[in-house]
């Protein structure tokens, strides 16, 4: 697979009456960082799950390149979810797996079916396993249950997961929404590292405008399943969110944070 | 009061008035199918009032004339513990056979609820036509009581311990499995998510996001039923499948009272003895 660029293109998903997502069109190209901004309910979770097919679109396409991700299935599918790999807001992990086992989850589909349900991995991958974690400081948790690591620890594992799949694209579904403020920033720095340094292109999910302007190369908000703005960081500024939501930035943080994190300086 | 908080008080009346009304005619409703289906299975009161002293007498038959004085004296003397169980040695054999006919039953029953009911899960089940197959499918095993696939098995394996075995494997494929579905169904989807966006299979996802999860409370199911095979084993060895129930049935249709009594002690020892070990099983493993 080549890096390209990944095409949605009027891509819309309906829960019953409800339209989650709704006629999105948008062109990611290869290493960009791009943040995607609303609130609860805005569609950002379902248009990330539609681009990795943990949720089938109800109509629109989505192609990476000359392929026709909408069309995959079987081994192909799974070959797209290992290049396009997925980071949660609940992290996702085995609880009862050590954090290194859990990394090695992003090894499963380039091995045989029978090793790999076995538990079964190269030493060569769990040295890579082991630098993974060294990178992100987590070596010392490596042999420690993922259920019993801090949640911030435990994003980052998911972070060592998803670079096992040697992706070319991390989806990151609010990454920080369940962390503490220093928590969220160093998870966001790791995102940045390795958009930076393997240049693998994020798109990422966030609530907070203030993070989604310090980290990304270019923004895009949603409202109600639908693209209300798409261009660089400096051009979101508190006038624009004003026209876009009809209300200031303060208050889109109240009401867009319901869980009452803090906001990220 | 305002207008506005007279009419909710009004509303709130006649919403309680209504439930009480509902309250009364169900159940009105359920008394009328209770007497309906005593009076169809021939419950009642005066049979009942006749029968019950009945079971006592028998009871009392069943308890042996042990005296005081030769209470621990051997096996040849009258009213000695050793000379009411003065077959311990076959009666312990069979009741050996017994459980172990129980546990091979769980065990290949426990093997076949574990192909089946990650497709019965709602959840997991890659498919509508999965679930609803593998569900039928563990309806019909279910369904049909151990001792009539023992008697089919016993035409067919001939008389002995294989077909109790099989008898209570089948039926214990149906129950476990239902149990498991249900305990799959509930299981955290989380680590699903991750596994599957990974690139993992369907059965990465079952072995490593779903297992973990459910093996100890499949684990309890499991000693649960073994418990109630080990009773269920005794039941199958009546129609010829092996075990401590065949002498049971023996025993029972030659009256021979004190007989009946001695091997019901053993089996009510026995189900405790399983009840305690695989309790404590139980807590260690859930407790980890």
């Amino acid at each position: 697979m080549q890096h390209s660029t990944l095409d949605l293109r009027d891509l819309t998903r309906r829960f019953g009456p409800k339209l989650a997502v709704d006629g999105v069109s948008l062109s990611v190209p290869p290493g960009q960082m791009l943040g995607i901004l609303g609130r609860s309910g805005a569609g950002k979770s379902t248009l990330l799950r539609m681009i990795n097919r943990l949720i089938e679109p109800t109509a629109g396409s989505i192609r990476y390149g000359d392929i026709d991700v909408t069309a995959l299935k079987g081994k192909p599918l799974r070959d797209w979810r290992t290049a396009c790999a997925m980071i949660f807001q609940q992290f996702n992990l085995i609880p009862r797996l050590d954090v290194l086992s859990n990394v090695l989850m992003g090894r499963l589909n380039h091995r045989a079916t029978l090793p790999s349900l076995l538990g079964r991995f190269s030493a060569a991958e769990r040295a890579m396993a082991l630098q993974a974690l060294e990178r992100f400081d987590l070596l010392e948790t490596a042999l420690v249950r993922a259920g019993q690591v801090s949640g911030g620890q435990q994003q980052r594992a998911a972070i060592c997961r998803a670079l096992l799949q040697q992706p070319q694209l991390l989806l990151a579904d609010e990454p920080i929404a369940s962390l503490d403020p220093h928590n969220a920033r160093v998870v966001m720095d790791a995102l940045r590292r390795i958009n930076q340094e393997d240049g693998i292109t994020v798109l990422c999910n966030l609530h907070h405008i203030d993070t989604a302007r310090s980290y990304c190369d270019r923004i895009v908000a949603m409202q109600s399943g639908r693209i209300v703005f798409d261009g660089p960081p400096a051009d979101l500024t508190p006038e624009r969110v004003r026209d876009i939501y009809g209300v200031s930035e303060d208050e889109f943080h109240s009401t867009a944070m319901p869980d009452g994190t803090l906001a990220l300086a | 009061m305002s207008s506005a908080l007279t009419t909710i008080e009004l509303d709130w009346q006649a919403r309680r008035r209504t439930r009480r009304a509902a309250t009364l005619w169900y159940g009105a409703l359920l008394l009328c199918a209770i007497a309906i289906s005593a009076y169809v299975s021939e419950v009642f009161p005066e049979t009942l009032a006749r029968g019950l002293p009945q079971i006592g007498v028998y009871f009392r038959k069943l308890v042996p004339a042990l005296t005081w004085d030769h209470l621990f004296d051997g096996p040849k003397t009258e009213g000695a513990i050793a000379y009411w169980f003065y077959r311990l040695d076959s009666w312990g054999w069979m009741l050996f056979e017994t459980t172990q006919i129980a546990a091979l039953a769980t065990l290949f029953g426990a093997c076949g609820a574990l192909l089946g009911c990650f497709g019965a899960s709602a959840n997991l089940a890659p498919n509508r036509a999965t679930y609803l197959i593998c569900r039928r499918i563990l309806e019909l095993f279910r369904t049909v009581p151990d001792i009539v696939y023992a008697l089919i098995l016993v035409y067919a394996l001939g008389v002995g311990p294989p077909a109790g075995i099989f008898a209570i494997a089948l039926h214990t494929t149906g129950a476990l499995g239902k149990l498991f579905a249900e305990v799959v169904e509930n299981a955290d989807m989380r680590p699903w998510d991750g596994v599957r966006a990974a690139g993992g299979t369907w059965l990465h996802g079952v072995r490593f996001a779903i297992l973990p999860q459910v093996l100890p409370n499949f684990l309890s199911y499991l000693l649960l039923r073994f418990e109630i095979n080990v009773r269920g084993s005794t039941v199958i060895g009546f129609v010829g499948a092996g075990g401590i129930g065949q002498e049971l049935y023996l025993v029972i249709a030659k009256n021979y009272y004190d007989e009946i009594g001695a091997i019901i002690a053993l089996i009510i020892l026995t189900v405790a003895f399983i009840d305690i070990v695989s309790e404590r099983l139980r807590s260690r493993v859930i407790g980890t």
